[in-house]
């Protein structure tokens, strides 16, 4: 599989591990949780701005640090994958359960939930198990009060034997109590007793009888029950770990694994075999935690969740559910290419004046010609294109995704669709992977993390560029408008939305096609279980939004965008302006792809314009106008008129207008996506998979439209 | 009080189960009892998909999303109300 352990955060807790001893004056502290229960707004309000993040907001993968000083003492934060316990075997679980046990953390912070608090406990009383400094935040204690639930914080932290704060993160409230706890927990103030899970007297017996045997291997390192419990289980993962941090092999181990296999003939003899005893542990659990929960929580209102009840009856409706979801996001979309259309020709403008100063200042220092326009009117001028194309529709884009994430809809969306993903034998989430390749396929396939399966992840890498970005939405809506629409007025727009929508949904049926196709040959296996929570819906805090989904999404896609874009910029110069034989390279290579793109409905030029539009899909149109009017560099035309009659000059019908949006739809990602894919899945051999998959498609579906339609004698 | 037990896929919406046997094995079957879906617990059936499939239960206050696979694999005895 192509997932590495090294992209998937095994790799970057070392580096944290790392860095900690560099710095031994900080504190550190780790940050655990289930998700959806505000553990990154704890997060951030605590570090502030002063954090090293290039994540997937709220759905962290890798761990993301934060630094802060509270009463001159610095701290470092950690925050880990949110999880739901650390017994399974996500990769998220491994990376948290190694972090909370070898990552040394000076405390560790567990952040619930309080409107769910029971569910909540079960990770608190795991990782008890493991570490003795613990502070709890019961956060989201505002919601509580809303849905009227009270919880006894004294009394949880009498039971629970650790400290116990609630806050409200995302108005501040709670936090220098937070802090407060943290630093006498360790500065060994508050003393922590953690009083953790009894279980039943032949499991206790069984650990009592490895604890020795583990004391002797590995000292009072890590909590010696809670090893030698995990090795009783079975935990092969937890073997590896204890080698890798702590070099220190149990696998091979043979008296140890003598002293197990003895335990475990002793348990079947009375009755248990290994499976039951995994329930027995995971039973008492949350049995312990259904009562500490009874004990703490004061009143209850049983029906706190109607509301949210009510609106799921309407978002998820099998006669709305569908229809409301489409025109959310066909209004995300919607408000995204119109919207950044003037902020988009205010920044060109900008960009190409700053064009103008630069030409002025190589013709001061007297710049050799051909360099002027190497540097300025291809590598600059790419670059300005790129941006001013791609920024304003990021900034609309990221912003109002983040908007229905962080209230809850996204989720919806994938209940709403998980049926269709598991027939094309995905993963329900690839949902939302997809939907966020509408702004932008790299931002989608950095979305692909929060799949757990590395199967069902690839899949929707793969697949993700089958739905078009914003980067190709204008050249979709262009050609649309011209050749299919025909003419002007609203039933022609009125059809070239409809032609827009159509290549939606191809692009959707596409996707879930090459999904079941790559399930069956190179991806096989069965989809992996789907348990989704539907978390509450909740206000979403506008500031946050924006900010985190500028520096987390728009800024990290743009720079990577931009490093792809430089370099291409000089060659798709070099290339038309370079003349061998009285006509440009760009000239040669299109009439060398000639006959082949014919075949598929299209000409070399359109070729060659998709080809170096590699940094960016929005460049493809002007390189196309550039190449066809002979000229050095991009232009843009100032009406669609004029560009149809271009088109037209060039030879253009209909149907080539339609192979070039079907080729639109279906050929390699852009640049930054495949780079994105490589930094993603650390695998050469898939981000050529991606590449190919696409492509091969296009080939296919455009040979097979226009052989048709000329074979039918349609055009 | 009905006594049979039936898979959660088949307890109609708007009524509760109690949990009384896990079919899955490995690591589905951690997951579940991680869910708490412990011997006991009460679920209720929320909503279908709009396709029907998956369903989405309330169990131990959150409301989770089980695709038919899974929840077949959990069988409850279906009881009227709470308790």
């Amino acid at each position: 599989m192509g997932l590495s352990k090294q992209s998937t955060g095994i790799n970057a807790l070392n580096g944290i591990i790392e860095t900690k001893s560099e710095s031994s004056d900080d504190f550190i502290v780790a940050l655990a949780g289930n998700p959806n229960t505000g553990k990154s707004t704890v997060f951030n309000s605590l570090t502030g701005m002063n954090q090293h993040t290039g994540n997937w907001a709220g759905k962290t993968v890798t761990n993301a640090t934060g630094k802060f000083t509270y009463k001159n003492t610095r701290y470092t934060l950690v925050d880990l994958p949110g999880t739901y316990s650390l017994l399974a075997n996500s990769i998220e679980e491994q990376v948290a359960r190694d972090f909370i046990c070898f990552g040394n953390a000076h405390t560790t912070v567990i952040v619930t939930d309080a409107t769910c608090l029971e569910r909540n406990l079960n990770l608190v009383l795991q990782i008890m198990e493991v570490t003795d400094k613990i502070v709890v935040c019961v956060n989201l204690m505002d919601e509580a009060k809303r849905k009227k639930i009270s919880i006894d914080l004294k009394k949880l932290s009498d039971l629970l034997g650790v400290p116990v704060v609630g806050t409200s993160a995302r108005n501040g409230k709670g936090l220098k109590e937070l802090k407060d706890t943290i630093e006498k927990v360790v500065r060994g103030e508050i003393k922590t007793a953690p009083n953790k899970v009894d279980y039943d007297a032949i499991v206790e017996d069984a650990i009592n009888e490895v604890v020795p045997y583990i004391k002797a291997l590995i000292g009072d390192k890590i909590d010696n029950r809670w090893i030698s419990l995990r090795l009783i289980d079975g935990d092969n993962l937890l073997s590896q770990s204890l080698y890798s941090y702590l070099n220190c092999d149990l696998s091979n181990n043979e008296i140890l694994l003598e002293i197990i296999e003895e335990v475990h003939n002793k348990l079947r003899d009375e009755g248990t075999t290994p499976k039951d005893l995994r329930d027995q542990i995971v039973y008492k659990i949350v049995k312990t935690a259904e009562s500490i929960s009874k004990e703490a929580i004061l009143s209850e209102n049983t029906v706190h969740n109607q509301t949210d009840r009510k609106i799921d009856d309407v978002l998820t409706s099998k006669l709305l559910g569908i229809p409301i979801m489409i025109i959310l996001l066909g209004a995300v979309f919607w408000l995204t290419i119109v919207g950044s259309n003037i902020p988009s020709s205010m920044l060109a403008d900008y960009l190409f004046r700053i064009e103008g100063y630069l030409t002025k200042f190589f013709a001061w220092i007297n710049t050799p010609k051909w360099i002027h326009d190497i540097l300025v009117l291809g590598m600059y001028r790419t670059l300005a294109w790129v941006v001013s194309v791609m920024l304003p529709p990021m900034a609309i884009f990221f912003p109002l995704f983040t908007f229905l994430e962080d209230l809850g809809y996204l989720p919806r969306v994938a209940f709403n669709l998980d049926h269709y993903f598991k027939k094309a034998c995905a993963h329900g989430k690839q949902a939302l992977t997809m939907c966020m390749g509408f702004g932008c396929n790299a931002a989608g396939i950095i979305a692909c993390r929060i799949i757990d399966s590395p199967r069902e992840r690839l899949i929707a890498t793969i697949t993700n560029n089958f739905v078009p970005c914003n980067g190709r939405f204008p050249t979709l809506i262009a050609l649309a408008s011209i050749f299919i629409a025909g003419g002007t007025g609203a039933s022609s727009s009125f059809a070239a939305v409809v032609s827009v929508l159509a290549v939606i949904i191809l692009g959707v049926m596409i996707t879930l096609f090459i999904s079941k196709l790559l399930s069956k040959t190179v991806l096989k296996g069965l989809p992996s279980s789907f348990t989704m929570e539907l978390p509450p819906y909740r206000r979403p805090q506008v500031l946050r939004i924006i900010i985190r989904s500028i520096f987390d999404r728009t800024l990290f896609v743009l720079g990577r965008a931009i490093v792809i874009a430089a370099p291409a910029g000089i060659v798709i110069w070099g290339m038309a302006n370079v003349y061998v034989d009285n006509a440009s390279l760009l000239t040669h290579c299109a009439q060398f792809l000639d006959p082949f793109s014919n075949l598929l409905g299209m000409d070399g030029y359109i070729m060659m314009a998709f080809i170096l539009g590699l940094p960016a899909n929005e460049i493809v149109i002007p390189i196309l106008i550039m190449s066809y009017m002979s000229k050095g560099s991009m232009l843009e035309l100032d009406s669609l008129a004029q560009m149809r009659q271009l088109f037209i000059d060039n030879g253009w019908t209909w149907l080539t207008a339609v192979c070039m949006m079907l080729f639109s739809l279906n050929h390699w990602p852009c640049g930054t996506t495949l780079w994105t894919i490589h930094k993603e899945t650390q695998s050469w051999k898939w981000t050529w998979v991606s590449f190919i998959v696409p492509t091969i498609t296009g080939i296919v579906v455009c040979f097979t439209v226009a052989q048709g339609v000329r074979l039918l004698g349609l055009v | 009080m009905n006594k049979y037990l039936i898979p959660l896929n088949q307890l109609p919406i708007g009524f509760f189960g109690k949990v009384r046997k896990l079919t899955a094995d490995g690591s589905a079957r951690r997951r579940m009892l991680d869910l708490g879906l412990i011997n006991d617990t009460t679920v209720e059936s929320l909503r279908k998909s709009p396709a029907g499939d998956p369903i989405a239960y309330e169990i131990r206050g959150a409301v989770i999303a089980l695709r038919s696979e899974e929840a077949s694999k959990i069988l409850v005895e279906s009881i009227q109300q709470l308790g």
